[in-house]
């Protein structure tokens, strides 16, 4: 099983490190990772394995959101299928 | 991977613009609970709903903390009860009461299926329940009931039409202390669908399988977000926007019920198409209306906007899902539509224009608050102008409309959360009393010759 994360928010430093320090923390293998910065805006759109995870996709779903609040920025973790139902035919 | 752009649409659509799950709902055949021991009856009924529905609210918050979707509402539909009345007789409300504790047990948030279907007449125990609708909605919480009236098979049933208009002010009655909120938990239909996902009006028709899961999406929002990004198009344009954003919430519905589906181990039925605003600025089906062109709901121009966007999104829809249901089409219910409260209040959106938005969208009068002292004949009438709309038409119709008693014109009732609130609209109270009391049946109408 795959998800996607997404990050959005004001561009500091340590977003990337903060992030896959989370995907590790809970064994989510980071698959992809595409990012940019537009107009001090911070776009991540990251591709993660999570067969492994310690504490399912709500713990690492609750950490992002934690530590995107903590952050000023909104992450959101969701399945990769949903993607590909809205977006492939 | 799939392409950014796509991934920051869809978390923009959800983050912003109000798209969900608007509804799973389980339909629960009860044909199995028939006694003649109403008591017995009722005992299988709440064991019955407990041991299909158990996982179903857990369900609904795994798929929505895993997809990260939010899905709004769990809920259940059953077999009609007047059908469980006909073999047991007694008081029908033992079965209200049962299908309330059941809905509290299992943590949904409403139940519907308090109905009857009399479109040709009424058989043993229907006309038991609808007499007792207004007792048990007022005694009852989560329970929704319905009551189909007409059909384009079988013409209108005018004996029930006086019935309901009797039935719906007394349900109003018995709660007027609490925004009369009993007549908002009662549909009366034509043509009602067997698999409607969406209450009040969800029942689980006797054509249904023993169990199946049913969802309605939702994404008003969405869809005007998407026009906005086309302030210039014409409305081939806008059609094929409609068509395309209508396709991507679909899909989305399509995966979340059979995702449910599977781990339910319960059959999935359909997915409803369905437009469904509610009152969060943004989520308004009127607003769309007005992002078309037309500068407030309600005027002219309205009924062919709404026409092209009930069928723009049931084309965008219907190859996005393996089978489609239910209701199908775009909502109108006045007091869950910021935009239709704003119009309401401000005369612009009248209940003639209603009347005739419900010709070409899904539903039909939808949640609109009346003055209280409005004869019961007059609702009456109002079901019956609508059911000859959708007997014609061969569509479904309804009406759920609320008689605030006690209060008048230009005050309104609150009901709160998704239900929202409503200005009493005002209605023509020339009496149609005579035509009302005759009673029989409007005849089936001819499907040719058609002009």
């Amino acid at each position: 099983m795959r998800a996607i994360i997404t990050v959005v928010g004001k561009d500091t430093v340590g977003i990337l490190a903060s992030v896959s320090g989370i995907c590790a923390e809970h064994g989510a293998n980071i698959i992809e990772v595409t990012q940019s910065v537009l107009q001090e805006m911070f776009v991540m759109v990251m591709l993660v394995n999570i067969d492994h995870l310690s504490g399912g996709i709500n713990g690492l779903s609750q950490s992002m959101t934690k530590m995107g609040e903590d952050k000023s920025l909104k992450i959101h973790v969701m399945h990769e299928d949903i993607f590909n139902s809205m977006h492939r035919i | 991977m799939i392409n950014m752009k796509d991934i920051m649409e869809t978390v923009q659509m959800i983050e912003e613009e109000h798209l969900d799950i608007r509804t799973i709902t389980m339909g629960i055949s009860l044909l199995s609970c028939c006694d003649p021991d109403i008591d017995r009856s009722c005992q299988k009924v709440y064991d019955k709903i407990t041991t299909y529905a158990k996982d179903l609210v857990s369900v609904g918050e795994q798929i929505e903390a895993e997809y990260g979707i939010p899905i709004i509402n769990k809920r259940i539909a059953v077999t009609p009860i007047a059908m469980l009345v006909a073999a047991s007789g007694g008081d029908p409300v033992k079965y209200a009461q049962t299908l309330d504790k059941a809905a509290k047990a299992v943590g949904v948030n409403f139940i519907g299926g308090y109905s009857a279907l009399v479109h040709k007449g009424f058989a043993a125990g229907d006309r038991e329940l609808i007499e007792s609708i207004p007792r048990a909605l007022a005694e009852t919480e989560f329970v929704c009931s319905s009551v189909n009236i007409g059909s384009t098979k079988t013409g209108i049933n005018m004996d029930a039409v006086g019935m309901m208009g009797k039935v719906v002010c007394e349900a109003a009655r018995l709660t007027a202390s609490r925004d009369c909120i009993g007549a908002a938990k009662l549909v009366v239909f034509c043509n009602a669908p067997e698999d409607n996902p969406f209450m009040a009006g969800a029942f689980h028709g006797p054509g249904e399988p023993e169990c199946v899961v049913n969802v309605g999406v939702s994404g008003p929002g969405v869809v005007r977000a998407a026009l906005t990004k086309c302030p210039d198009g014409d409305l081939t344009d806008i059609a094929d926007i409609i068509k395309k954003t209508a396709f991507k919430i679909t899909r989305m519905g399509q995966l979340v019920g059979a995702e449910a589906s599977r781990r339910l181990g319960v059959p999935f039925g359909i997915v409803d198409l369905s437009l469904a605003p509610t009152p969060a600025v943004g989520d308004s089906v009127a607003y769309i209306l007005e992002e078309i062109g037309l500068a407030q709901c309600g005027c002219y121009g309205t009924t062919a906007a709404l026409a092209l966007l009930n069928d723009a999104v049931k084309k965008g829809g219907v190859m996005a899902s393996s089978h489609v249901g239910g209701l199908s089409g775009a909502f109108i219910p006045v007091s869950e539509d910021a935009g239709m409260i704003a119009a309401a209040r401000s005369g612009c959106l009248r209940l003639e224009k209603l009347e005739a938005m419900t010709a070409v969208c899904s539903v039909g009068l939808d949640m609109i608050v009346c003055p209280g002292d409005t004869p019961a004949e007059v609702i009456a009438a109002i079901i019956a102008d609508e059911a000859a709309i959708g007997m014609v038409n061969t569509k479904t119709t309804a009406v759920r409309i609320i008689p605030a008693i006690g209060k008048k014109e230009g005050e309104e009732l609150e009901f709160g959360g998704l239900l929202g609130s409503g200005p009493v609209m005002p209605l023509n109270q020339v009496s149609p009393a005579k035509f009302i009391q005759r009673g029989g049946r409007i005849p089936a109408p001819l499907q040719s010759l058609k002009n």
